[in-house]
């Protein structure tokens, strides 16, 4: 059976022309960076021409990027950089509702340091309102987090709106683009950021490589400490065939971005949209229908459990993710899920499929065909669904 | 996705035994909530004090189905004093394993068989099953 990737937005594939720029930094051009010897040089220039490729993606110069070893780090090193370099100055962080794991996590963690949090709701659509940026404000503020784009629900944050209220009470601005860089137009100065988290496995990239764009003359303590490498903000031995990798897949992102080729998931992302609510009773949308990821769609389906519909859809050779709990190994369902206002059992009951470079109409027709059979006989079995 | 469960819980899920309502039911237990995303309501028909059949509805995950049907298969047939022996280990044991995360679903099932007998007992003798109480609150009734 030909299998159906529609979940892009947790990983994709290896670019071919990545694997191949890959290839030679493994046993050919293995140096350390940091050695003096060609060998080490050699592997020294690689990553050097990569910074200049990453920084190219989201309009800026490279000595503003450090590499990390994903996008949890890039959060991780944003917040916790920022927060314990400012203390003095503050203590007090502003999210939102949606934020990724990275960033909510390291907020309870700041927040056992004696950090104080303030996690912005957002509307139906989950769009954060930046006069709630405002109004949260204090005196104590250090720094301001809001993700780009929302990884469950595809919603894109008015991010260059925030910024300027930010900017006026000279406060820092982190953006998670881990969802965007590589997919929709991002620049730097145009969204006002001063840091902007990167991985490089969502646009094409491999794993266990990302970035952190940090706006020079930003304070901020080092995120791991040993060697000099990443000018003494990130020690230990680069992760070179990953960072090359990176920054091919950054340029060969930003030709996509540029020619207009990323926005070419719309019409697919529009169609599937649409074909599910319309062969499916009792279906509602989740995030903003135009605010949103060219690649995201995420539905949520009454009376009807996510994982038992993931389960059946990977039966037909369909691969898409759920905020079910019940997927997660958690107890409580998506936190983006609930904080767009969805009662437990929509949340339960949501499915997403993300789009990518693959993705084909024949496939988009495939899953419209099987999924409301699926759903019809997920639903003779269920108490909720009783006439 | 199939990895995680077993190939009989698999086949549960995909193929559930004694699934739907049942007319007229001696007993019903409805057990589960939305918040942690399984519902599990099941009817038992008693003769004679043999369960002479079993039937589940259930609104969850893979597990939570596989579980339900595995225990309307375990007590049919049986007087209430041995199905009553039934426990949720005996249940996911018999799907041949459970992920560890996944074990609530079994009790949730024990549960729902247990609250049936409970109703049928309470219907029957005015009595509930003595000791009885299920781990999770019933579910209230909903809207549709």
């Amino acid at each position: 059976m030909k299998r159906i990737y529609l979940d892009y937005a947790a990983t994709t594939p290896t670019h071919p022309k990545v694997v191949e720029a890959m290839q030679p930094y493994f046993s050919e051009r293995f140096g350390n960076p940091s050695s003096i010897h060609s060998f080490g040089q050699e592997a020294k220039a690689a990553i050097e021409k990569a910074r200049e490729k990453v920084a190219g993606l989201i309009g800026t110069r490279p000595e503003e990027i450090i590499f990390t070893s994903g996008g949890t780090e890039a959060d991780n090193f944003a917040l916790e950089g920022i927060a314990f370099a400012n203390e003095k100055k503050g203590n007090h962080i502003i999210i939102s509702s949606i934020e990724h794991h990275a960033v909510t996590e390291c907020c309870e963690f700041l927040k056992k340091r004696g950090f104080q949090i303030t996690c912005l709701p957002v509307n139906k659509d989950g769009l954060v309102d930046p006069e709630e940026v405002r109004k949260a404000i204090i005196d104590k503020t250090i720094l301001v987090s809001i993700m780009h784009a929302n990884n469950e629900i595809g919603t894109i944050e008015p991010i260059a709106e925030i910024s300027k209220i930010v900017k006026e009470k000279g406060i820092y601005f982190h953006a998670d683009a881990v969802q965007t860089a590589g997919h929709l137009p991002v620049n730097v100065d145009k969204l006002g950021v001063g840091l902007l988290s990167m991985s490089a496995h969502k646009l094409y990239g491999p794993k266990g490589v990302g970035a952190l764009y940090i706006r020079k003359g930003t304070r901020m303590v080092s995120f791991l400490h040993g060697g000099g490498q990443e000018n003494n903000r990130r020690a230990s031995t680069e992760n070179v065939p990953g960072i090359v990798g990176f920054g091919v897949a950054a340029e060969l992102a930003l030709e996509d971005v540029n020619n207009g080729e990323s926005r070419k998931l719309i019409p697919l992302r529009d169609k599937l949209i649409k074909g599910i609510l319309e062969k499916i009773p009792d279906s509602q949308l989740n995030g903003h229908p135009a605010l949103r990821l060219p690649n995201n769609v995420n539905v949520s389906i009454k009376y009807v459990e996510g994982e038992a519909m993931l389960l059946n859809l990977d039966l037909e050779g369909i691969a898409a993710s759920t905020g079910s709990a019940c997927s997660s190994g958690s107890l409580e369902p998506s936190r983006a899920l609930m904080a767009i206002g969805l009662s437990h059992e929509l949340a339960h009951g949501s499915l997403r499929f993300t789009l990518g470079r693959l993705t084909t109409e024949e496939e988009i027709d495939k899953v419209l065909m099987v999924l409301p059979k699926i759903v019809e006989k997920l639903r003779a079995m269920s108490p909720l669904s009783r006439k | 996705m199939a990895a995680p469960y077993s190939e009989k819980v698999m086949d549960h899920f995909m193929h559930p035994r004694n699934v739907g309502e049942m007319e007229n039911p001696d007993g019903v237990g409805k057990v589960g909530n939305p918040i942690c995303g399984d519902i599990m309501e099941m009817y038992i028909k008693v003769k004679d004090n043999i369960i002479v059949d079993a039937k589940f509805k259930t609104f969850g995950c893979g597990a939570a189905i596989a579980t339900s049907s595995m225990a309307t298969e375990l007590v049919k047939g049986k007087t209430i004093e041995e199905a009553l022996k039934l426990t949720n280990k005996a249940v996911a044991e018999a799907l041949g394993g459970l992920p560890a995360i996944k074990m609530h679903c079994s009790v949730l099932a024990e549960d729902a068989f247990k609250a049936a007998v409970n109703d049928y007992l309470i219907k029957t003798t005015g009595q509930g099953l003595p000791g009885f109480k299920p781990h999770e609150e019933p579910l209230e009734e909903h809207e549709h």
